[in-house]
């Protein structure tokens, strides 16, 4: 007996501890880096920062701090320019998404049953392959003299080549594109449960479909569209592979901003700022989204 | 309850939705037959481009690389994240639950570019050496979280009671766990197995933060040559992932059907 509560409380104890301290320490700790680094000095040397302090000197940490990075962001307008466009592109591609994704996931759910699983099944294959190869597929379609111009040519519709490769256009459809089973799952899956006596109800007393789309199917979907918003808007905002890809060099986006920091110029405390500036502006959008979230897990119960 | 019907409003989208999101995909792989190095133009059917493929030395000891990664990282965040939906669904209300849950689902929407850059200023802080080992530990923090939602989703809905009559009956609790509990959470911690597998065979932008001169993995090499332009070559090594993929996931599907069926005929 003793010896059962012994292993009970020992695994009471280290079941949640063992995946609390990995993620302290490789998930916590690194931000703290972050943010740390963000307020030291540039340095040319390898690692090419100087650290503020070192491990053991703690009066340090306080000391060499400065926030000469982020009046460096404030003073040059390139990196507010960036995060409005990239909110915007974001926040445009959401829609998108939506006007995309609701006529999928109303179809899906009104497809006779036994053609439901099959259906959500064929949603999720396209994102079990690489992200970067689906998108890499749009570049031969979206070039100059690439697939989408050669089809349109061929049937008539367009005598120039279009020139949509390196223009937001792409960004748009290649974001719209490599996120819709994230938008459309989460819409199918309010849109199934939905109760149709509803909307035959609404009928029966004289509304017609479409206003009885907009007062009973919109507002019963909302929480699908809340999630799958908020599932499309976040990571989009800090998208680096399509604008990268897809957009061209006008095309503005924090989060190719950030790469071409690091990467390009080397200058990791500058990009450590960015990458608290893109945190600040999705602090509130991930705070919803995690509680949208923990209400959906609860309510499984 | 009355029949759901299809509209025609209904089938158009479903048509084109499905056409969207399958046609450029199907095209890529067509296109890895193309006998032509340009890539958008066709000129007659050909393999060559896989055999040039496979005598790529550098590309495929970057796919042994990422394999690798991906067995390992996947392993390891299928036992953490099974333990800490575990720690989510049976242990309540322990210290620091909710800076543990808000760390279990924050690393799924963060932008990668954030949590690649942290990780990378960590292993440089710690004074680890970037390659392969950093690129694993960073794919095991991001995967675990996408297993703890796997596995946390079945631990909710099943039966609570087969574990209690387990107890009552005298089976301790790490009994109980191994031959009540995992039994019946072993096809969701399969699911989430896979997914931590191909989210790390697929991820570019956190091993390119992570990556060190000696390991490289096939997404950089294949980000790489596709900023050079198109090339055939990335066609066929795309076409040979999507393949494994696609067999992949039907046979789960398969399999996972077969054993729903068994145990609906055990019930009877």
């Amino acid at each position: 007996m003793m010896e059962r509560s012994l292993t009970r409380r020992l695994s009471a104890g280290l079941v949640p501890a063992v995946p609390y301290l990995w993620l302290g320490v490789l998930f916590l700790v690194p931000f703290l880096i972050v943010l740390k680094i963000s307020l030291s000095d540039p340095a040319v040397a390898q690692p090419p920062y100087k650290p503020v302090f070192e491990w053991s000197d703690i009066a340090g940490f306080f000391g060499g701090l400065d926030l000469e990075n982020f009046t460096l962001l404030i003073e040059d307008d390139l990196y507010f320019r960036a995060t409005l466009s990239s909110v915007r592109i974001a926040a445009i591609s959401t829609l998108l998404l939506l006007l995309v994704g609701f006529p999928i996931a109303y179809g899906m759910a009104r497809a006779p049953e036994r053609y439901r699983a099959l259906l959500v099944a064929a949603i999720i294959l396209p994102f079990w392959t690489s992200f970067l190869i689906r998108i890499y597929a749009w570049v031969a379609i979206l070039k100059p003299e690439g697939l989408l111009t050669q089809a349109l040519m061929a049937v008539g519709l367009i005598s120039e080549p279009l020139d949509i490769l390196n223009t937001e256009t792409a960004v748009y459809i290649g974001i719209v594109y490599a996120y819709l089973p994230f938008m459309v799952l989460p819409l199918y899956a309010t849109l199934e449960k939905m109760d149709d006596t509803l909307l035959e109800a609404a009928l029966d007393l004289g509304s017609t479909p479409w206003r009885s789309f907009w007062t009973i199917t919109v507002p019963l979907a909302m929480p699908g569209i809340i999630a799958g918003s908020l599932l499309c808007f976040i990571p989009a905002v800090g998208e680096f592979v399509i604008p990268d890809l897809l957009g061209g060099s006008e095309t503005l986006m924090i989060g190719r901003q950030l790469w071409s920091e690091f990467f390009s110029n080397r200058d990791w405390p500058l990009a450590s700022a960015v990458a608290i500036l893109l945190l600040i502006v999705l602090v509130v959008p991930i705070v919803i989204y995690r509680d949208v979230e923990a209400r959906r897990v609860e309510t499984q119960r | 309850m009355t029949m759901r019907r299809l509209s025609v409003f209904n089938v158009t989208s479903l048509v084109i939705g499905f056409a969207f999101l399958y046609l450029p995909i199907l095209l890529l792989v067509l296109y890895s037959f193309n006998a032509s190095r340009l890539v958008t133009v066709w000129g007659g059917f050909s393999t060559q481009w896989y055999g040039a493929l496979f005598r790529n030395e550098a590309l495929m000891e970057a796919a042994w690389v990422t394999l690798r990664v991906a067995f390992l990282s996947a392993t390891l965040a299928t036992v953490l994240g099974t333990l800490a939906a575990l720690a989510l669904t049976r242990y309540g209300r322990f210290p620091g639950r909710t800076l543990f849950t808000g760390m279990v689902y924050a690393p799924m929407v963060m932008p990668e570019v954030i949590t690649g850059l942290s990780l990378l200023l960590f292993f440089v802080a710690v004074d680890f050496d970037r390659g392969f080992w950093t690129i694993t530990l960073a794919h095991t923090t991001l995967t675990m979280c996408f297993v703890t939602v796997v596995v946390q989703s079945r631990l909710m809905t099943f039966d609570r009671s087969l574990e209690e009559a387990a107890m009552d009956l005298g089976a301790p609790p790490l009994r109980t766990f191994f031959s009540v509990t995992l039994p019946l959470i072993a096809p969701s911690i399969v699911a989430g197995f896979l997914l931590a597998f191909t989210l790390s065979m697929d991820d570019l932008v956190i091993a390119s933060f992570n990556a060190g001169p000696g390991a490289t993995t096939l997404p950089i090499k294949i980000y790489s040559a596709v900023r050079l332009g198109l090339s055939p070559e990335v066609n066929a090594a795309s076409a040979i992932l999507i393949g494994i993929v696609t067999l992949g996931v039907i046979s789960a599907t398969l399999l996972s059907k077969r054993s729903v069926l068994r145990s609906r005929r055990n019930a009877h």
